[in-house]
């Protein structure tokens, strides 16, 4: 554990997270799931709904993690594959009438195929002109959905009504409880996933990658594959988060998924700190309740109050929430001792 | 002691309460929905503080001073208004969560004047199946008048469509054999305001010899121009937003293109607009309007406006009052109000959408003579008339009758 404090006092310019501490230990993950459980029983749908928005915006910026925190890969393009992942969704449940829990894995295999694809040309690209290349594909995005030729799967401009699903088995619960659970219960899996993804034998590969290229190259690690699979999977989670955000908005329009959403998701990972997981469910309660704090502090200065407040996080902690969360440990293990 | 202090009161009130009952059961009988109470009406609101449309958050501010207005001069029937205005950033996503923080925490009886196109399509669906009135809904988009669906939203500006349909009415008047060319920007705006030209041009829609878009993101829309220039076409219609609209009227010029002009009403402002593309370059343009322009000295002696200016020098004083926005706010408020006084105290809100649908020749301060507020049980677009006006010297002149372009139903 002593390599941690290390990687976090050092400081490094790209964070480079040992392995083993991507991830909160097993105590303090159950204490997080039950609390997370147990909220509905005591808050209002309002609450709920937002919660739900938080979950799935954390899946999102996990994703991005996965991608930059694991190999080493900057994106500005998130917003794109979520967007693709929200219309999927939107699109076969509105056309089509397939099953909302069905439209999730094939808006998760599309992306993950669209993702796998365009990290072959960036392939040739590193640091900030990899960056570069994806803000293309977010700035791309709204206007290729708006596309006449798609428009009657689409509907252009006005966007796509979705219905909201009710709880199945007539379970005496409300819409908005059911989704949060089911919201919930796939961003465990997809949490767990990442977790033992980064841990396996090809997450040591993509850091390996992240931390020195070259020498990953040198010892055998398919460096082209590795880049492009990290992609592909990054891209795919966005859209299983994007699908479920278009089932609880029950609404997607192009003007929705901007390079706007794409830098939120950027600075949500920061925030909650690059290559740790856990970070990314603070990450994304600063971009979903800040604003909110933002706006009660000043109606007409919210998003000069939000960019105040961004400053003094990233002042105080540069590497977001791991930092404090090592921080706490620290003081934990003094007071044991 | 102060236990009797406390029980007084209640006690007066349970007396009052049956008094009132017992004398006039069917006048005075008061009716409540969320939001409503003897005391107060809590009013929702949605507007971008935010983001990228953030210029039209000052019909939120002004709508906020009107309500305050109104509160000093004692209220509708004795309540005050509340007016709970939340940012959605002009994302639909955030729109969602503060309409539901709105309907579900502060519990409002109402949503009024929502901003734009993405927004209230977002908020739509959740607000008709929770049956909260989404009234005047602040974007022009069709789908917002649409009772037989949609029971619980009803728009307030002149729909795109109608809008497209007078420039056909008037094109088809003044020159029947012209060749059309359209500029649209590539979002509801644009193709709502096509689709009506279209439509209102009917079996002449082959009138229109070209049509370009161009999206909310690119820098210049000169060659856009050009293109259309090149078309031969002798009316020019540009379907665009200020900075798009300026930049189309100066390169117009620039490269000495007269057709007729048609600029479309969003972007016919003096001040955001004529004056930035210089008042040379605007001169003979043509554009349709359904409110006065606060700017234009004809008005100094119109009683609705003297009570706009006075609102603005008492509520607003550093609002710019060349801004569109401001005349917008003050007449939605203004037809707000007069829904809440119809209703009475029968606050509830299927009473406030049966008031709402029930405006006839109501004319707020703003609004242009011969131009009014009609609703009814099925018709939810209220105001559906235009009149023609034409740039000359440093003002807008209108001229000609006031055209309707309602809508099919």
């Amino acid at each position: 554990m002593s390599a941690l404090q290390d990687s976090v006092t050092r400081a490094p310019a790209v964070a480079a997270v040992p392995k083993g501490n991507i991830a909160l230990g097993y105590l303090t993950s159950t204490m997080v799931v039950i609390l997370l459980f147990a909220v509905p029983l005591f808050a209002k749908n309002f609450v709920i709904f937002q919660m739900t928005i938080w979950l799935i915006y954390a899946i999102a910026i996990l994703a991005l993690n996965i991608l930059t925190g694991g190999s080493g890969q900057f994106s500005l393009g998130q917003s794109a594959f979520y967007a693709l992942g929200a219309y999927t969704s939107a699109i076969l449940m509105e056309h089509f009438g397939v099953n909302y829990v069905l439209t999730l894995p094939v808006a998760g295999a599309l992306c993950f195929a669209f993702g796998f694809l365009f990290g072959l040309p960036a392939l040739r690209l590193s640091g900030i002109y990899l960056a570069l290349a994806t803000f293309a594909l977010a700035t791309a995005m709204p206007q290729i959905l708006k596309l006449g030729v798609f428009e009657h799967w689409t509907g252009g401009v006005q966007g796509l009504v979705v219905t909201k699903p009710d709880a199945p088995f007539g379970l005496p619960i409300s819409q908005d409880v059911w989704l949060y659970y089911f919201t919930l219960v796939i961003s465990i899996v997809i949490y767990v996933f990442a977790v033992n993804l980064l841990k396996s034998r090809t997450g040591r590969a993509m850091m390996a990658i992240r931390d020195n290229e070259i020498a990953a190259s040198a010892m055998g690690v398919n460096v082209s594959l590795y880049k492009t699979l990290a992609f592909g999977i990054s891209a795919g989670t966005t859209g299983v988060a994007g699908g479920l955000g278009a089932i609880a908005v029950q609404f997607v329009a192009p003007d929705g998924y901007t390079i706007q959403l794409a830098i939120a998701l950027f600075l949500g990972m920061v925030v909650g700190g690059v290559g740790w997981l856990p970070g990314s469910l603070v990450g994304s309660a600063f971009i979903v309740f800040v604003p909110n704090l933002a706006e009660e502090v000043s109606k007409g200065l919210s998003g000069a109050v939000f960019g105040a407040i961004l400053i003094v996080v990233i002042f105080l902690v540069p590497h977001g929430s791991r930092q404090v969360a090592y921080k706490i440990q620290d003081i934990v293990r003094k007071i044991r001792k | 002691m102060p236990r009797c202090l406390l029980r007084l009161p209640f006690a007066a009130l349970l007396a009052a309460t049956i008094a009132l009952g017992g004398v006039s059961p069917s006048a005075a009988q008061k009716a409540y929905d969320p939001g409503a109470s003897d005391t107060t009406i809590k009013i929702g609101n949605l507007m971008p503080y935010s983001g990228p449309a953030s210029a039209y958050a000052i019909v939120g501010r002004i709508e906020q001073a009107y309500f305050r207005m109104v509160n000093d001069q004692g209220g509708i029937n004795g309540r005050r208004i509340e007016f709970i205005s939340y940012d959605d950033a002009y994302s639909p996503a955030k729109a969602v969560e503060q309409t539901r923080r709105l309907v579900e925490r502060d519990e409002v009886l109402l949503v009024f004047s929502a901003m734009g196109t993405p927004s209230n399509a977002a908020i739509q669906k959740y607000l008709d199946a929770k049956k909260v009135p989404q009234l005047f809904a602040a974007t022009g988009a069709t789908r917002f008048g649409d009772p037989a669906n949609f029971p619980w939203t009803m728009g307030w500006q002149p729909p795109y469509q109608t809008e497209g349909r007078v420039y056909a009415k008037y094109i088809m008047a003044t020159k029947p054999d012209a060749k059309i060319a359209v500029l649209y920007q590539n979002d509801d705006l644009g193709k709502d305001l096509l689709k009506g030209l279209r439509d209102g041009l009917g079996a002449k829609a082959a009138m229109i010899v070209a049509e370009d878009s161009y999206e909310i993101g690119e820098p210049t829309i000169d060659s856009h121009v050009l293109r259309l220039k090149a078309s031969g076409a002798d009316v020019f219609i540009s379907i665009t937003t200020p900075k798009f609209a300026a930049q189309a009227i100066r390169t117009a010029a620039r490269i000495e293109w007269r057709p007729l002009y048609v600029q479309t009403l969003v972007s016919a402002s003096i001040g955001a607009v004529i004056s930035v593309a210089g008042f040379d370059n605007a001169q003979g343009l043509v554009s349709a309007a359904y409110n006065k322009d606060a700017a234009d000295p004809q008005w100094r002696d119109d009683p609705g406006m003297q009570r706009f200016h006075a609102f603005l020098d008492a509520y607003a004083p550093d609002v710019n009052r060349t801004d569109n926005s401001a005349v917008y706010g003050y007449g939605a408020a203004q037809c707000l109000v007069e829904v809440l006084r119809r209703a009475g105290d029968n606050l509830t809100r299927a009473n406030i959408m049966k008031q709402a649908a029930a405006l006839q020749g109501y004319a707020p301060d703003t609004l242009l003579p011969g131009i009014t507020v009609d609703t009814s049980a099925s018709d939810f677009h209220p105001i559906e008339r235009l009149r023609m006006m034409r740039f000359s010297g440093d003002r807008w002149e209108l001229f000609g009758e006031v055209i309707g372009g309602e809508l099919d139903k």
